[in-house]
């Protein structure tokens, strides 16, 4: 419990953190207008969210590890 | 204390209990003007067949995901996930016998944006004959540094039931009523994306998960020696510990070519509390030509075993925990994949359907391991010198997309 | 108390830029248009000018080109007008956009981005309003859905002057 209470007050701070910077930003390096190859959906980390999960679960019963892929996926028996 | 004099945010601050720091947090993302907007996930629709065949087991399925819009800051996501389960593998083998069974899962998910940041809630709900497992998850996320940057934390839940089948006399499969188990799981998780150049984006993930409860497996066995009995071995009851916690961080890059083409790369660190420690590699290629998308991928991941594992332990009781699922072992695998999407030109016949397309993605899965043995080759090899087991495996997915 | 005031303070702190309204004299150029020759911004002396920041690969700049387009038609008559700036380095996929949905407000090709740099652009799209002296006057980061009613309650008070 303690340990959660000391958890979600540091996730708290970060966002708080995360809102004040919007306005004492840094000059972006990137202008708005430079963004264009972002917008394409080759350079997207998850383009196809459902086959990007199926390939995550299809690693993550076979091993170890778990976490950090930068999708979200349920509770399998995989037993 | 007069609630009515303080305004709606405090009142509905102080209703939840929250502390004072949590009040302001509140009070200011309430207050937050919408400077700049980020953008709602396009309206889209996937209909996807997928299929592992590899180590005696095959698990294909469909999986249907639709994404849609509601007014301009709420997009709902549902997804129908099956997975048809034919396992005659080498740990059912060896202490079970093969079995077919189904499941079921469903998801369903929340977005909504306000100003720079986006809110997402959903929940997953996963069901076979002898597993239950739902999920619940929040996240926000917020643009930061002139959208340069984006920072995510989230949060999930897990509530897991497990059960364990058992064959009647009448060859029927009921979950033995004697067991019944609990699992819960937590999850903290903080992405951040960074545009670093005009063609280089990166991002960061970092996860810590905890598991408690029921963490083993109710049909697998572990194995001691016991010479000059059977095959040289005894199978006995697993004993996992009833709590893991991990850690694990992973930084990817995607740089983008002249060509219209996209080369990434990622790397993660995992860690945790059984004494696993893995680390996995990725590079990626995407090329496009004309109406067409090329996907080429390389993954090789390496883990080394968890403390309580062994193939072989030397006796009975030999130690507190013990454990030989092979997803424990120290081992390393290979991924090779390809795939394609075509993008069809427009449908005059489905004039809302704003652009579609069907892709095929295919990986060749090899897994070597270093400390788990091919048990069922006892008889041949003697315990403890039977050949390391291995197994290569296809995977692939079929599935046709459309945007609208 | 003290954590109201800092709240307070902290979402002002926020909320602020996007209450900017400035007025500077707006910054000359001249630009390649649609359709050939050139457009430059001192030929529009005396009207009532908006300039829209945009691209075809961002999503709500995309939303607001048929909205603009609207705005136009209506006051366009009574001294107003729009000029659309595409600031995408090669100009083809904003031509095959307008071919497909096309507007009829002049639109000036910014390949180099000269004038984006000009206006100090810090979001796409950004909509400049500028006043029949020269001046601007209001300056939009973005769009949100029901901002071009904004845009025409400026309009309508710009074009009384």
């Amino acid at each position: 419990m303690d340990r959660h209470v000391k958890l979600t007050r540091f996730a708290l701070a970060a966002l708080l953190l995360a809102a004040l910077a919007g306005c004492a930003a840094p000059e972006p390096w990137v202008k708005p207008y430079e963004r264009e190859h972002f917008a394409d959906p080759i350079m997207s980390f998850n383009r196809d969210p459902a086959s990007a999960v199926y390939f995550d679960h299809t690693h993550e019963s076979r091993e170890g590890a778990r976490g950090a892929t930068g999708t979200v996926g349920g509770g399998c028996g995989c037993n | 204390m007069q609630l009515s004099s303080a305004p709606p945010e405090e009142r509905a601050a102080r209703k939840l209990q929250l502390s004072p720091f949590a009040r302001t947090l509140l009070t200011l993302l309430v207050c937050t003007a919408p400077v700049l907007g980020g953008v709602l996930p396009e309206d889209r629709a996937d209909v996807l067949w997928h299929s592992y065949s590899g180590g005696d087991i095959t698990v294909e399925g469909p999986s249907v995901l639709l994404q849609k819009r509601v007014g301009d800051s709420l997009s709902f996501s549902v997804n129908y996930y099956e997975d048809m389960i034919s396992s005659a593998s080498i740990d059912v083998k060896l202490s079970a016998s093969p079995y077919k069974e189904t499941r079921r899962q469903w998801s369903g998910g929340l977005l909504y944006l306000h100003g720079k940041s986006t809110y997402t809630a959903g929940f997953i709900t996963s069901t076979e004959p002898d597993y239950k497992a739902n999920t619940a998850y929040f996240s926000i996320s917020q643009d930061m540094f002139g959208d340069l940057t984006t920072l995510t934390l989230g949060y999930r839940r897990g509530w897991d039931q497990i059960f364990r089948d058992i064959k009647t006399p009448d060859g029927e499969i009921i979950n033995d009523p004697t067991f019944h188990e609990r699992a819960d799981h937590r999850a903290y998780t903080l992405s951040l994306s960074q545009i670093l150049t005009r063609n280089l984006i990166g991002s960061f993930n970092y996860e810590l998960i905890t598991d408690q409860g029921y963490l083993a497996n109710p049909y697998r066995k572990i194995r001691y020696l016991s010479p000059g009995v059977g095959n040289g071995y005894t199978l006995a009851d697993q004993v996992y510990p009833n709590t893991r916690t991990s850690n694990s961080a992973g930084l990817a890059l995607k740089y983008f070519l002249p060509w219209r083409a996209s080369v990434g790369g990622s790397y993660r660190y995992f860690r945790d509390t059984w004494g696993i420690v893995a680390h996995t590699f990725e590079l990626n290629y995407t090329h496009t030509w004309h109406n067409f998308l090329f996907d080429a991928n390389l993954r090789y991941y390496r883990q080394n075993a968890a403390s309580f594992y062994s193939d072989l332990f030397p006796r009975a009781d030999y130690q507190n925990f013990m454990a030989r699922d092979r997803e424990l072992a120290t081992f390393s695998d290979y991924t090779i994949g390809a795939g394609f999407a075509y993008q069809f030109p427009h449908l005059s016949w489905a004039p809302w359907v704003q652009h579609s397309s069907i892709n095929f993605h295919f990986d060749y899965l090899y897994i070597t391991y270093d400390d788990f043995r091919n048990a069922l080759l006892a008889p041949e090899y003697g315990a403890g010198n039977e050949p390391l087991y291995r197994l290569n495996a296809n995977v692939f997915t079929l599935f046709i997309s459309a945007w609208f | 108390m003290k954590n109201r005031i800092l709240a307070l303070t902290a979402a002002l702190a926020i909320a602020l830029p996007a209450l900017a309204g400035i007025e500077a004299p707006a910054p000359q150029f001249t630009l390649t248009a649609r359709g050939g020759g050139e457009l430059s911004l001192s030929q529009y002396h005396g009207q009532v000018v908006m300039i829209n920041f945009w691209a075809s690969w961002c999503g709500p700049c995309r939303t607001e080109m048929p909205l603009l387009d609207s705005i136009y038609k209506k006051y366009n008559k009574l001294g107003f007008t729009l000029l659309g700036v595409n600031v995408e380095p090669d100009s083809k996929a904003a031509d095959d956009w307008l071919r497909q949905t096309p507007v009829s407000f002049p639109i000036l090709f910014d390949k180099d981005s000269k004038v984006s740099k000009l206006y100090q652009v810090a979001g796409m799209p950004s909509t400049v309003i500028i006043d029949r002296t020269g001046k601007v006057r209001w300056l939009h980061k973005g769009f949100a859905p029901g901002a071009e009613n904004e845009y025409m309650d400026q309009i309508r008070s710009l074009v009384r002057e």
